[in-house]
């Protein structure tokens, strides 16, 4: 179960891990659910399936707040947060058009996190904005 | 391994050392069979007179030899070979590659898939170092690089050469002055990481009101394609040319640079005055570059 995904986020974390109209999963999605703390939520839980670690990150990237429980038989197994990693290999596309990494070289793209957002290791451009846009 | 990549990867001791040497290489303090029997591979995937001929002459000054392409439809990219299939050949076949590619962040992913040391000649509207060496080096032996005023004129927006000398001006508190046509300023980007680090940057849009205060005038070419019609290129670029006139009253150690070729930015009457420096500018490309080959080489 991913809870605390920020408010109108879900349908955007079924598609970064993924899920389409096609997949087999039984799938509850619960929007602008009322939080203490976020003021509005969205939760997803989906059965028999644990994510891997570039979903991790990037759900991190459009939900820093989300926490992800495990549950087995009605009980939460594990319980964690996410954390957007210092850098991002391959989970978000370049936005420069005249970047190396959006060629067809063997490389996948590769940004440093920062405060101000991320940064293009390959052609120094900065993502500020809408870096949910780019996410692949 | 010792690649160039990119000015920002230079401290400042780092390039004080390099233009020291580059210095001692001018006096003719230098061991002419210092890379004897090195090969330097040349690889330039878009045109380019002064950078590609003065990494050759450089090479050839220290005893080495130098081979390569010089375009696309000359080597193997042209049957769709990947730059990193063609930089893990090359690294085979010589000692150092220097490359120059259209894309931006070419070099350093060349960096990645190479054995043998990376000078970027340029990747696409990004990083020139070798460029912002011989830059740095033309101020310097006319004045210290701490604390100067610099107008950086023209196209900022897709000048990497602009955009590779802010940075380096930077580590030496310059304050800089921007001039350019709307629509070509310095990226924000630029902008703001200068202005955080600590560096003044002032925009301008009327070179004459600044020009007495300034002692280095860097002059890049509008590009005309950046227009949508010939009328429109001729109005701003008219706006932005660089006359004996304009040049009456300003500082007497103020120079004038150009990375070349120019086109209409820098009236030909100028090159007359002792503020030219491009084309010395230009032949200073020599012993720095020769500075960086014995760096990276040996």
């Amino acid at each position: 179960m991913i809870d605390h995904i920020t408010g109108g986020e879900a349908l955007n974390v079924l598609k970064i891990i993924g899920i389409t109209g096609f997949t087999t999963e039984s799938i509850s999605v619960a929007t602008n659910v009322k939080s203490s703390k976020m003021g509005r939520k969205d939760i997803v839980k989906i059965e028999n399936r644990e994510l891997r670690k570039e979903e991790v990150d990037r759900i991190a990237l459009i939900a820093p707040h989300a926490t992800i429980s495990i549950i087995r038989n009605f009980e939460v197994y594990e319980k964690k947060g996410v954390e957007i990693p210092r850098y991002l290999i391959g989970v978000v596309r370049c936005p420069n058009p005249g970047c190396i990494s959006n060629t067809n070289e063997p490389v996948p793209s590769q940004f440093e996190v920062s405060q101000k957002g991320l940064h293009c290791l390959y052609c120094d451009w900065m993502i500020t904005n809408d870096i949910k846009n780019y996410i692949l | 391994m010792n690649h160039i990549i990119s000015i920002r990867d230079l401290e400042r001791t780092d390039i004080d050392c390099l233009l020291d040497k580059a210095a001692l290489i001018h006096a003719n303090c230098y061991d002419e069979n210092s890379l004897k029997g090195k090969i330097l591979a040349l690889l330039f995937f878009e045109p380019s007179t002064r950078t590609r001929m003065s990494f050759d002459a450089a090479m050839a000054r220290l005893g080495g030899t130098s081979i390569g392409v010089d375009s696309v439809e000359a080597s193997s990219v042209a049957k769709g070979e990947t730059l990193a299939d063609t930089i893990r050949v090359v690294s085979g076949y010589a000692d150092a590659i220097v490359l120059r590619h259209p894309k931006e962040g070419a070099a350093r992913l060349a960096s990645e898939f190479s054995s043998v040391p990376i000078i970027n000649a340029g990747d696409g509207a990004g990083q020139h170092p070798s460029q912002t060496l011989l830059d740095l080096y033309t101020i310097r032996q006319s004045m210290p690089l701490e604390g100067i005023k610099v107008g950086l004129l023209g196209d900022l927006r897709y000048g990497r050469t602009a955009h590779s000398l802010a940075y380096a001006l930077s580590l030496y508190h310059a304050t800089l002055y921007t001039l350019s046509p709307k629509g070509l300023e310095l990226p924000c980007a630029i902008t703001e990481e200068l202005t955080e680090g600590g560096t003044a940057i002032i925009e301008h849009d009327d070179v004459s009101t600044i020009i007495r205060d300034l002692d280095v005038l860097y002059v890049t070419r509008i590009q005309r394609e950046r227009f949508p019609d010939s009328a429109s290129y001729f109005r701003v670029a008219s706006s932005y040319r660089i006359t004996p006139e304009l040049l009456s009253g300003v500082k007497e150690r103020l120079i004038v640079l150009h990375p070349l070729p120019r086109l209409d930015e820098i009236d030909p009457r100028v090159d007359l005055l002792p503020h030219a420096r491009y084309f010395e500018q230009s032949r200073n490309g020599i012993p720095v570059r020769m500075a960086m080959l014995q760096k990276v080489i040996s």
